[in-house]
């Protein structure tokens, strides 16, 4: 067995929350130095393991990490790591300590709680991008919830339970209509192979389930991702929660976890179900285009920051889900630098907002006007995240979308031409904001708002070059992912279309 | 080394940025410098270009691989194309540009953020440089979003104003309406031609089925139409004026507005494989240079009027470029010339501004010939290069541009006249208004000429406005050097050159003496008893209006009324599963009484139905 | 030896303890049906252990015996705290254990 990489990574926060509960005087460290000196370990072991991922590698996992774990049932403690995972683990190990610095007041009772379950997310999100066993996916997808579930209901606006519950509901939904089908798979594939398994490579390369089985068990677990990612019309979770919820918590639910959702879209279900995905997609694409334009449009109705930014999401994962199911190479790429993309514009939006809203603890955006003259350079940051949010060139976001629309043109053009309305949509959601915001004459409201101070500034910074970095040169996303998207392809069956004209393209 | 052109406005915009306040005090200095850097480097690769055979000219040079996806045979270089049309640009970007920073500080020498305006304005140069000098439409569309985000900044530059905000948002929203066809047009040219390079796009053009270059044609158009403010995306550009008056000659004169020409002359391969699409471009052009016109011959407001002025010229662009190989030489040439008049002339105005406490009334101007001399000698030679006098620039290129619309068809030839005749009237009525007429300025206005950094770019910019025509025609010189880029074919009007000099000139005279004769009397306050063309240009020919209307209420109503769909329906349907199973459980749980006897009844029927079941089937 | 008559009488008891447990509400004569249908219960039993003549019946008539009494120690003890704390031996005044 190799270096156990992938389980440092997995117990760090683990072992960071334990620490948090050891009486004091045997700690030097203060709780907050114990969250933020573990996600930066984290985010170490990561970056040591994306140094040795081989990217060229033909094999399915690499670092693996096996256990047997309920062996009469063939489920196994499984780490794996894929180009798709090790993006979206980078992302996970960049934000969380970008986060608990960004937070490190916004607690001051119970913020030992608060520390705990922002790493148990942490790890939860980890867990969930590695596992390669079906069950133990299936375990932290719903174990996530509670972490998630603590963070909105305990630390929030007025009516943050309500929101929690909400949140719960639609997760348990979902999970339980995922749980159905796992069951149902383990069966089929007992019956097919002989023997029960729950990996996820043995699944998708040794089984050929039969087109009606395929078609429910691909609804089970699309049902479930969906509600995760969030998709039209399983959307109503998202603004409500992300109204209640705290800025550093809103990031880590949009900018991760609610990722889980896309990638098990890209990582079980095309694998597992090819048949049926490409039998769905038509019908996908269309609930993703839809969702991309009414997320748009959405956003530009809302009062509040926080609302909109959701929206916004909303439109977004429209576009990663569309990139998927493009099944294209470009469209699928696009997805995960869209992903990466997103997951720092949302950052940047929450926290930079945030440091706004945590002022005056109001989130509504007619009771703000003229921030630029009182805070100049947080109005600089919330443009520059505005801008990242809108996709323009220059940054990753614009590469993403670009990849994402032609990834998707190159297949269905009629709903690639509709998702691009939404460039023009997210120009007025996006400026509207900031012009009513931080633009005209100041107003009561804003009068003794304090700028960033410079602690502050070298928190986003990261944010911002990072967004300018995948922007200008996107390729460590698009190489590392490659050989899993094009894995994924060949398990979907789909090739990617050829120019019209013009030169044959050498593979 | 041509990525340095860029680099540098680029770096010293960074600069500037992040250093905040401390770079206070050398940041206009650094920003004048990095573009006068740019320029002096762009003038030597030009030097070089041009000492160099013409099929050695046009070099390509790849900084690094941007965008790759092997797998689908996709791949983008971040990889800049210098050749004689690229190197035009340059130039006239960066001398324009540097001379447009000079005069900046003494325009913004009070403005509290000056250093952020020379950020902006170098962060425009650079983005305007990768606009011309990228090698293929996807690095051209971020120098296009680039420019868009500078305009964006400095329309928005006073940010306290409500109307400058409102006005720079309007700006970038009408650009993404273009960009959504700049968008689709190279998302198209991937899917035919497997790459989005400008050679390979000319390579592939001439084997594609017709509707490849009919519809990248007019995508490409739209996207024009959004940059250029061309018909029907043309209402941004009048509240553009919000900005700073160095703004509006820049960038809304001068360079980011005529992007949309350089990408029509740019993609020249595929408008001339569709005849429709360059008909529909002459057809943009011809609409946007007569309301241009008519919106500038009715605004009081000086710099409206020249913007609608440069909607005009800006028609007469499009419509050349549309005209094919006879007109994409003088479109750009028209362009360069026009970017030295208009800016003088812009300039001219925030120097008259400048003068009488930021007022933009021309009926509040009049006499300011007296006490501004230079201002009034640059504007007037701005004014004879537009209207067209020999030998002043605009006369070459305008003359030019409406022999060849003459050749391509008579109604294009009528507008294009027409457009000449009502250029010289409003451009007679704004110089009579405003330097010749008596004066009726405001009680505490006390004019003045500007300092020495405002002036002296206004000389120099003039001397080009006055000379550049007669340098760059001289011996067919211009069309020899674009010919490689774009092609040439002289045309072939119907009527002789004398014979079109004469009747240009003649319908010019008529404009200026019509002028002169309406406006030999000036009210203070705008008359408010007027035709009805002249309410409605007053209103911009009702662009806002038909925008309010089509698009924005709607566009309005259609959130609200989704917003209200999403809570009380989507979420009503989730909130209603909720309140369901709440209500059913409020009423299921009656049935827990406390009483023993119920719960053993239960117990007894329960056994009951269960014996009578095991009856029944073991039966 | 023909069981019916005995299994007759075991249902016929059985039926009387049930129809006490359910009709009557004073808790003492509640329980004692419930006896009643205990011991209904062991009569069944113990006519199929003669029926088969196997002891298997026996032992669990001598269980439900033991389970029986167990129950009355618990039983009794519940119904005479309620009889004090309420001064009623009515199974229906304790209630309080409903929606």
């Amino acid at each position: 067995m190799n270096f156990p990489w992938l389980l440092l990574i997995l117990l760090t926060p683990l072992i960071a929350t334990v620490l948090l509960f050891i009486p004091k005087k045997y700690v030097v460290f203060k709780d907050n130095q114990i969250a933020l000196y573990s996600s930066l370990i984290t985010l170490l072991f990561v970056i040591v393991v994306a140094l040795q991922f081989d990217i060229n590698s033909n094999s399915a996992t690499q670092f693996d990490i096996s256990f047997d774990w309920i062996p009469i049932f063939g489920i196994s403690f499984h780490l794996g790591l894929t180009g798709i995972s090790l993006v979206l683990v980078g992302l996970t190990a960049v934000l969380t300590p970008i986060v608990l610095l960004a937070t490190e007041h916004e607690v001051q009772k119970k913020n030992k709680e608060f520390l705990m379950w922002i790493l148990l997310t942490q790890a939860c999100a980890l867990a969930v991008f590695l596992a390669r066993d079906l069950f133990l996916f299936y375990v932290v997808f719903e174990a996530m919830l509670i972490p998630i579930f603590f963070l909105v209901g305990r630390f929030g606006g007025p009516r943050r339970s309500a929101a929690a519950l909400k949140f719960l509901l639609f997760g348990l939904a979902g999970g339980l209509v995922m749980l159905a089908a796992v069951i149902w798979l383990y069966f089929v594939g007992a019956s097919q192979l002989g023997r029960g398994t729950f990996s996820i490579t043995a699944l998708s390369n040794e089984l050929s389930i039969d087109t009606w089985t395929e078609r429910w068990l691909f609804l089970g677990f699309f049902f479930a991702f969906a509600l995760k990612a969030p998709m039209v019309p399983g959307h109503t979770w998202l603004p409500d929660t992300a109204e209640q919820a705290t800025p550093g918590t809103s990031t880590m639910l949009i900018g991760i976890l609610d990722k889980v959702g896309t990638y098990g879209m890209l990582a079980i279900l095309l694998p597992i179900f090819p048949n049926a995905s490409r039998e769905f997609a038509p019908a996908i694409i269309g609930l993703a285009v839809f969702g991309i334009i009414y997320g748009a449009l959405l956003a530009i109705a809302q009062k509040d920051m926080k609302r909109t930014f959701a929206y916004i999401s909303i439109s977004h994962f429209g576009f990663i889900v569309m990139g998927i199911f493009s099944f294209t190479s470009i469209g699928m790429l696009g997805s995960m630098v869209y992903m990466v993309a997103h997951g720092i514009s949302t950052a940047g939006l929450f926290l930079t907002a945030g440091y706004l809203i945590r002022q005056k603890d109001n989130s509504l955006i007619n009771s703000f006007g003229g921030l630029t003259k009182v805070a100049p350079v947080m109005t600089g940051f919330f443009l520059i995240s505005s801008l990242a949010s809108i996709a323009l060139p220059g940054m990753a976001g614009f590469v993403a979308e670009f990849m994402v629309l032609t990834g998707t043109f190159q297949r269905y053009p009629i709903p690639a031409i509709i998702a691009t309305l939404a460039i023009i949509l997210a120009a007025i959601y996006m400026l509207w904001l900031y012009q009513r915001v931080f633009t005209g004459a100041e107003v009561k409201e804003s009068k003794n708002i304090v700028d960033l101070n410079k602690k502050q500034i070298l928190i986003l910074s990261p944010i911002v070059v990072l967004t300018v970095l995948f922007g200008l040169y996107p390729a460590p996303v698009v190489k590392i992912a490659e050989q899993a998207v094009s894995n994924t392809m060949t398990y979907v069956g789909a090739v990617d279309p050829q120019p019209l004209i013009g030169k044959a393209v050498t593979p | 080394m041509i990525a340095t052109v860029i680099a540098l406005p680029a770096l010293s915009a960074l600069l500037l940025l992040t250093l905040g306040k401390r770079s206070n005090k050398f940041g206009p200095g650094l920003a004048i410098a990095a573009s006068t850097g740019s320029f002096l480097i762009g003038l030597w690769q030009f030097l070089q270009m041009a000492a160099r055979p013409e099929e050695e000219r046009a070099v390509i040079t790849t900084v690094y691989e941007w965008l790759a996806v092997p797998a689908a045979g996709f791949k983008v270089n971040f990889a800049l194309q210098l050749d004689q049309l690229s190197i035009s640009f340059v130039l006239l970007i960066t001398f324009v540009g540097t001379l447009i920073h000079i005069y900046s500080l003494g325009y913004m020498s009070h403005d509290e953020n000056k250093r952020k305006f020379f950020a902006y304005l170098n962060l425009f140069v650079a983005a305007m440089l990768l606009l011309v000098l990228a090698d293929n439409y996807l690095l051209l569309y971020v120098g296009w979003e680039g420019v868009g985000l500078a305009s964006y900044l400095l329309i928005g530059f006073w940010q306290h104003k409500p109307t400058a905000a409102v006005a720079a948002k309007k700006a970038f929203v009408a650009n993404r309406v273009g960009d959504f066809g700049l968008s689709l047009a190279i998302m198209t040219m991937f899917i035919v031609f497997g790459s989005v390079s400008f050679s390979d796009v000319n390579q592939g053009i001439s084997g594609a089925p017709a509707w490849v270059s009919l519809t990248l044609g007019l995508l490409l158009l739209l996207a024009a139409c959004g940059k250029s403010a061309q018909f029907p995306l043309q209402s941004w550009l009048l509240d553009a004026m919000e900005g700073p008056t160095p703004v509006s000659a820049l960038i809304h004169a001068a360079t980011m507005v005529t992007a949309g020409v350089y990408l029509i002359v740019r993609s020249a391969s595929i408008f001339n494989a569709s005849e429709i699409a360059q008909t529909a471009v002459v057809i943009i052009g011809a609409i946007s240079l007569l309301m241009g016109a008519i919106i500038g011959a009715a605004k009081d407001d000086i710099k409206k009027s020249l913007a609608g002025s440069t909607m005009s010229q800006i028609g007469y662009m499009v419509l050349a470029a549309g005209l094919g190989p006879i007109g994409y030489v003088f479109a750009i040439l028209h362009l360069i010339t026009h970017g030295f008049f208009k800016a003088v002339m812009f300039l001219g105005a925030g120097s008259v501004m400048h003068a009488t406490n930021d007022n933009v009334d021309m009926r509040r101007y009049g006499g300011l010939s007296k006490v501004m001399i230079f201002t009034t000698i640059t504007f007037f030679i701005g004014y004879l290069a537009i209207i067209g006098i020999p030998p002043f620039a605009g006369f070459y290129s305008k003359d030019h541009i409406i022999e060849a619309a003459l050749s391509h068809s008579w109604w294009a030839g009528a507008a294009v006249l027409f457009g000449a005749g009502l250029t010289a009237f409003y451009m007679t009525r704004m110089v009579v208004m405003t330097f010749v007429s008596k004066p009726r300025w405001e009680d505490d206005v006390h004019p003045h000429e500007s300092p020495l950094s405002m002036t002296l770019p206004m000389i120099v910019l003039s001397i080009g406005a006055a000379s550049l025509g007669i340098i760059l025609t001289n011996d067919h010189m211009f069309e020899h050097w674009l010919e490689p880029v774009t092609g040439f074919v002289e045309p072939e009007p119907p009527f002789s050159i004398q014979t079109i000099t004469i009747i240009t000139l003649s319908v010019v005279a008529v404009g200026v003496l019509a002028a002169i004769w309406q406006y030999r009397k000036i009210a203070k306050v705008a008359p408010k008893k007027v035709s009805l063309v002249v309410a409605a240009a007053r209103k911009d020919l009702y662009g806002d209006v038909m925008n309010e209307a089509l698009l924005m209420r709607p566009g309005q109503g259609l959130t609200r009324l989704l917003n209200i769909f999403d809570k009380s329906v989507v979420d009503g349907f989730v909130n209603g599963i909720g309140s369901f199973t709440g209500g059913v459980s409020a009423r299921l749980r009656r049935s827990e009484t406390g009483y023993v006897r119920s719960y053993a009844m239960s117990i007894v029927l329960g056994t009951a139905i269960l014996v009578v079941a095991l009856l029944i089937v073991g039966l | 030896m023909n069981p019916s008559a005995y299994l007759v009488l075991s249902g016929i008891i059985f039926s009387i303890g049930a129809l006490g447990v359910l009709l009557r509400r004073n808790a003492i004569v509640a329980f004692m049906s419930v006896e009643l249908m205990l011991n209904a219960a062991n009569l069944a039993f113990v006519t199929g252990s003669r029926v088969w003549g196997q002891l298997d019946g026996q032992t669990t008539a001598f269980f439900v015996m033991v389970v029986a009494a167990a129950e009355v120690v618990v039983g009794l003890a519940i119904i005479l705290t309620i009889f004090r704390t309420r001064n009623s031996a009515s199974v229906d005044e304790a209630s309080l254990l409903r929606w």
